[in-house]
């Protein structure tokens, strides 16, 4: 993207592509209203306790379970790897990708995979790679990184998605969506039976189990792991789970927080690969478990408990920012509320000096989480962190305003000053008021001061 | 009693009449009600904006100026909010600070919420009658001190009819440091708000913050819809009956 930063990028968003705002509001919305729907539906608030609960608890215990669950896949015939970071993981993937002379790759929608930039990855070893989710492919398509964790081509409207299609696949101009998915269906199936390798992330690990789960409503991630002879999930060390019962309520939760569904279409429970006694499924099953960045994330007082993200979305669908822009604005794999916390403890923690200002602090989010992220505290967290880095003209402004609210007098005559020059110029001249004029006109003072007020008309009375 | 008015900085300085409704309905309703003239701001902008040491020097000041105050009341939910539930998280680790905090906080109401929760008023008088309101939930009133229904339930039991709205839970894009720092957005968010709002007389908030910028991007934009602070509408249900 040419956009540098959140801020321009999200200008320019607004200016120059008002559809995606529109495209993304509907959606969100859409989105919204079913998980308040789904979540009324259930015991919702002692839910999200115990899911909250139970992550922390997971994460508090987290590299038990990992062996745990290394254990119980190794004893099934996967083979475990580990990656450190994004570098590492490519390497485990190149090695796979060579040792079993792979040409073909279909993937399932997998957020860790972008992060670790497989398809780059892919392509350059001269790998095709096949997204097969209806959403990624479009996006695929396009060239575009996904712009939501759940609908991936969120911003992307009907209209514009025909002429995608038309241009790439030859469907005609003016297709309906059934044509549409039809026409990626036939691509897709295609590159399913020929594919040597299929790539998915995972929604769950039961520890207890060794189980892969995964969710979806297309049937092609359960394709992808199952057709290609060579499975590879995708796991970030945080989507572990304790025991196979507590799917139960996580996978209920997710669905109903993610597109208010009782649970996902299809839920594949993966144990390893296939068996001497079973008509199919991969002959090859590789877990990769991925840090890249997790642990410092887990190590940091005050943002541990975002790890405990189940990737449904909802936050995004509740923010009113990320609703005006849609996610590409962000800059990041990670986008809305989760995004913000997320990817300056992933990444680097710079990247909130301007990611962290992305919020209205409207805490909607926090409203909705299935796991109960305190985001807003924990954005505000990372202005505080920001602040210590802040232009030294901001850092000034601050220093004085402080120094004039602690001083009445100093305060009650600024009061006075700002009727006296309003009249003459609107106060255009700070930079705060300046920029607000240019959206809103001046901003007016009353034309007596409540202190005025009440010394005329209260004070003795 | 003891009710200290905490005026707040932007309404003393940008909304003073609605302020002054305010203090005039709590006088007509018996309310005693006192200024503590050295109050300036609660240093909610600094808090948001991250710059936590100046909200702290703020916040303490708060804190010294309505000491023996039995009631903080504030026409202001954002402001209520800060001392309520912000301010304390500037003393963590520091024990008398943030026992004051704690303590200013458990005397601090919003308004209305005083109005309903100390009051226990139902009605604050009639004045409304046939008038169409839109009600604009703040954030932090709404979703921080779960000040939710009072507010409607007083506008209606004035005479009010307050219009279902499909936004009105929605953030109007103010966000203090917010509407400095990513203004196009801050503004989507308020045409957000404006392009939605229902055929009435009048937008009201128990928030003057976003009052402000909803009222600004109104007039920026040419639309002609009149708002009116909440202290304002129940001062005049009160006087008009």
């Amino acid at each position: 993207m040419a956009a540098k930063g959140y801020k321009a990028a999200a200008r320019r968003a607004l200016e120059q592509q008002p559809e995606v705002r529109e495209a993304v509001t509907r959606a969100t919305l859409h989105f919204d209203q079913n998980r308040e729907r789904a979540f009324g539906e259930v015991e919702a608030e002692a839910w999200r306790d115990w899911a909250a609960a139970t992550k922390r608890h997971t994460l508090s215990r987290l590299d038990g379970y990992l062996l745990e669950a290394e254990q119980r896949l190794s004893a099934r015939g996967a083979e475990v790897h580990w990656a450190e970071d994004a570098e590492d993981a490519q390497r485990i993937l190149r090695e796979l990708v060579e040792r079993y002379g792979v040409r073909r790759v279909v993937k399932g929608k997998s957020m860790l995979s972008e992060e670790l930039e497989v398809n780059g990855l892919l392509e350059r070893l001269g790998v095709e790679v096949f997204e097969t989710d209806l959403g990624e492919y479009i996006i695929q398509l396009a060239g575009e990184p996904p712009s939501h964790i759940v609908g991936p081509a969120i911003h992307k409207g009907l209209e514009e998605i025909r002429v995608l299609f038309h241009e790439k696949l030859g469907t005609p101009p003016d297709a309906d969506p059934e044509a549409l998915a039809a026409a990626a269906r036939r691509v897709l199936r295609e590159a399913f039976l020929t594919a040597g390798m299929g790539i998915s992330g995972a929604n769950f690990v039961v520890a207890e189990t060794g189980t892969v789960v995964l969710v979806e409503n297309e049937g092609n991630i359960r394709l992808t792991t199952s057709a290609p002879k060579v499975h590879v999930a995708l796991v970030g060390i945080e989507k572990l789970l304790p025991r196979a019962a507590d799917l139960e309520v996580f996978l209920q939760l997710l669905a109903r927080a993610a597109t208010g569904q009782k649970i996902g279409t299809f839920v594949s429970l993966i144990n390893g690969p296939r068996r001497p006694d079973e008509p199919d499924g991969p002959e090859h099953l590789h877990v990769v478990f991925v840090d890249n960045g997790r642990t410092s994330v887990l190590a940091d007082r005050e943002m541990h408990e975002a790890l405990s993200c189940i990737r449904c979305g909802a936050c995004l669908n509740a923010c009113p920012v990320y609703r005006q822009t849609g996610g590409h604005a962000y800059g990041q794999v990670y986008s809305g509320p989760i995004g913000i916390v997320l990817t300056p403890g992933l990444k680097d923690p710079a990247l909130a000096d301007e990611l962290g200002y992305a919020c209205s602090l409207c805490t909607a989010c926090a409203d909705v989480c299935p796991v109960r992220i305190p985001l807003p505290k924990q954005i505000l967290a990372w202005r505080v962190r920001s602040a210590g880095r802040a232009p030294a003209t901001e850092r000034a402004a601050f220093r004085s305003y402080a120094a004039l609210m602690t001083r009445p007098r100093f305060y009650r005559l600024s009061g006075k000053l700002l009727r006296l020059a309003a009249p003459l110029t609107g106060a255009p001249w700070l930079p705060v008021l300046g920029a607000w004029a240019a959206g809103h006109g001046a901003l007016e003072p009353s034309p007596k001061s409540f202190r005025e007020i009440w010394e005329e008309e209260f004070e003795g009375a | 009693m003891r009710v200290c008015f905490f005026v707040t900085c932007l309404a003393d300085q940008f909304f003073a009449e609605a302020a002054a409704d305010a203090v005039r309905l709590l006088r007509a309703l018996g309310v005693e009600v006192s200024f503590p003239r050295a109050q300036t701001c609660c240093g909610q902008p600094a808090y948001n904006a991250g710059h936590w040491d100046e909200a702290r020097r703020m916040a303490a000041h708060t804190q010294e100026v309505f000491e023996g105050c039995d009631y903080v009341v504030l026409p202001s939910g954002s402001c209520t909010t800060m001392l309520r539930a912000y301010s304390p998280r500037l003393f963590e680790g520091d024990r008398p600070g943030y026992e004051a905090a704690l303590d200013l906080a458990g005397r601090s109401y919003e308004l209305v919420e005083f109005l309903v929760k100390v009051l226990n008023a139902e009605s604050v008088g009639r004045g409304l009658a046939g008038r169409r309101v839109a009600y604009h939930h703040g954030c932090h009133v709404s979703r921080e001190l779960g000040v939710k229904e009072e507010p409607v339930r007083l506008l209606e039991a004035a005479g009010a009819e307050v219009v279902p709205w499909e936004a009105d839970q929605e953030c109007c894009g103010f966000g203090g440091v917010f509407a400095v720092k990513n203004a196009p957005v801050s503004l989507a968010m308020a045409d957000r708000k404006l392009d939605t709002v229902p055929e009435v007389d009048v937008l009201t908030s128990a928030d003057g913050a976003c009052l402000l910028h909803l009222a600004g991007r109104a007039k920026q934009r040419g639309l002609g819809v009149p708002v009116r602070h909440v202290a304002s509408l129940l001062w005049e249900a009160h006087r008009g009956g």
